[in-house]
């Protein structure tokens, strides 16, 4: 209790945390219990019914196999791409560390626009890669990209300052024992950054699951094949199907907590392995 | 995304150096070349070329063109419709990220690691449940529906719902920039200075925001960038009425959708020099945030 008074003795406690908790009622809280009561209406049967539905179970194929495949290339790229800024001097090192971020600052709907501009048939990569027999806009591989896009940044930026903080001993030590440098790579430092790692692609996972803006113009949207659950939301709104819109937005709000459950528990064990190693 | 901001500065900071002059962390070249190149071609093809091609298809038609896209009347009334939403959002976002983090790193109180995890929660909604929330809220099915239209308020459909659906969006920006940071700074500093007799918002001023401004400033272009390139929240609630409801994501949408392409790249351009302004400012504030720290480390 004395502890506690002596923190108190700068002002401001009550104003600022009643403030807090009113702002985050008001605008957030509220709000998302609105999709649970609304969903809690619903019996069972007719909640089960829309969500397991032929066209929504598609959706969520798509959504969370396109955001897996994208988390994990985004996993491996990403690693070699901040193993790159961290080990290696190179020419314009500074602008590709800053334009790493450029998927968090884009706007969605530019990024969008952009990625369908580039793999149309007539775009730059498009039409080298149509004659190939690929086709990417417009199909659930424009998804993919587009989700690669948007995740990219997140496992750069978690793995960057682990692998920055990395001890130059661990590795001098295994190279002394006689180690050779896949050896020390593959005992010593991916196990170090192997937290870090499944942090960013976890982070990277949950934005894609979530993703709208940029995938919508690149997906082509055919139901049942390129179809996202976001757009399926989207499409019952549209129809004035709020009972269904809701629904569906309670199944991906659950995964999303779910998400961050994990990731949270991911981020802990990172800041406890770094704490170990250094 | 914060600390592993400023810790990623510390990459610039250290520099390769220490990695590349050491036998046991030394790559071999060939390794260091393919790794390089891979990485690099990875940053051109899924960065570099998506950046370049809003720029090029912008201009594709020529200049003229190009401005006509950005003086034609609806697309002046998106630009400001966006910047008045920034400019409503981001001040209240600024406010109340300010007041959280005051409360969470100055006082001790039981639940602080969940309201910590509850501010961070917007960001892992998707942007189109974060826009439906307000219509089962405000919409004319909504909880406040019947009363709103009884008394003729629009929410739904209209401008309040987008700057709503903006301010979920952008809601934990400054104050995720401000928690990590004033949670290392503690409290000495402002208590010792109420000791010396300064008032509450004189600590504050003199104090407090000289110590969190480039965090501050960090968190509110972040917040800026996002509450006028947000799309799918904004474009649940708004009621798609050109010239009226129309923000610039989403008058880049409809004109894409009416084969109108390169105006709707000339719109987008702008949205993307936003976005590289924002790369400079952040870069620039990591730069000058993590200078006191470097003076200390030299002694």
């Amino acid at each position: 209790m004395a502890n506690a008074r002596t923190h108190r003795v700068l002002p401001g406690f009550g104003v600022s945390l009643g403030f807090t908790l009113a702002y985050l009622s008001l605008i957030v809280l509220i709000p998302l219990a609105a999709v649970f009561i609304r969903t809690a209406s619903l019996s069972f049967e007719a909640f089960w019914t829309i969500v397991t539905s032929p066209r929504v179970l598609a959706s969520y194929r798509l959504s969370f196999g396109a955001s897996l495949l994208a988390a994990a290339i985004n996993t491996v790229f990403g690693f070699m791409l901040a193993w790159s800024l961290v080990r290696y001097s190179f020419p314009g090192k500074r602008i590709v560390d800053a334009l790493v971020d450029l998927p968090f600052a884009l706007p969605t709907a530019v990024a969008g626009i952009a990625l369908t501009a580039l793999y149309a048939r007539n775009g730059w990569l498009g039409q080298y890669l149509e004659p190939l027999g690929v086709k990417v806009a417009f199909t659930p591989v424009g998804v993919l990209v587009a989700l690669i896009f948007i995740g990219l940044p997140f496992v750069v930026r978690t793995v960057q300052p682990v692998l920055d903080d990395l001890d130059t001993e661990l590795e001098e030590a295994a190279a002394s024992l006689g180690a050779r440098r896949w050896q020390t790579m593959c005992r010593v430092v991916l196990p170090t950054l192997l937290p870090a790692l499944l942090t960013g692609f976890a982070l990277a996972f949950a934005r894609a699951v979530g993703e709208y803006g940029s995938v919508i113009f690149i997906a082509g949207n055919l139901p049942m094949v390129s179809e996202i659950t976001p757009l399926i939301i989207i499409t019952k709104l549209e129809q004035y199907d709020y009972v269904g819109a809701t629904a569906v937005a309670a199944v991906m709000l659950v995964v999303s907590f779910a998400l961050l459950l994990v990731i949270n528990g991911l981020q802990s064990w990172t800041d406890r392995r770094a704490a170990k190693v250094s | 995304m914060s600390a592993a901001a400023t810790k990623a500065l510390g990459s610039a900071r250290n520099g390769s150096a220490r990695f590349e002059t050491k036998a046991a962390t030394r790559d071999p070249p060939w390794i260091k070349f393919a790794v390089l190149g891979v990485s690099l071609a990875f940053f051109v093809l899924f960065l570099l070329m998506p950046l370049t091609a809003v720029f090029v298809e912008a201009f594709r038609r020529g200049w003229g063109v190009y401005l006509a896209a950005l003086v034609e009347p609806d697309a002046l009334s998106a630009i400001q419709l966006t910047l008045l939403i920034a400019v409503l959002a981001v001040p209240l976002n600024l406010v109340f990220g300010v007041a959280a983090a005051w409360a969470i790193t100055k006082f001790d109180f039981r639940g602080k690691q969940l309201l910590i995890s509850l501010i961070d929660l917007p960001f892992s909604v998707s942007p189109v449940i974060s826009g439906l929330v307000f219509v089962l809220v405000f919409g004319a099915q909504g909880w406040l529906g019947p009363w709103l239209s009884e008394h003729g308020i629009k929410i739904i459909f209209a401008v309040p719902g987008m700057v709503l659906a903006t301010v979920f969006v952008t809601f934990p920006f400054v104050a995720r920039e401000l928690i990590p940071l004033m949670q290392a700074q503690g409290r000495d500093e402002e208590e010792a200075a109420l000791v010396l007799g300064a008032s509450g918002w004189q600590m504050f001023r003199t104090v407090t925001l000289p110590n969190i401004k480039w965090a501050l400033l960090y968190g509110v272009i972040l917040c800026n960038a996002r509450a006028m390139g947000e799309f799918g929240a904004v474009s649940v609630v708004s009621g798609h009425i050109r010239g009226q409801t129309n923000t610039m994501p989403l008058h880049v949408e409809i004109l894409y959708n009416e084969y109108q392409f390169a105006a709707a790249f000339a719109v987008a351009s702008l949205l993307a020099m936003l976005a590289l302004v924002t790369l400079v400012v952040k870069t620039y504030v990591e730069w000058r945030s993590a200078e006191p720290s470097r003076e200390g480390e030299t002694p």
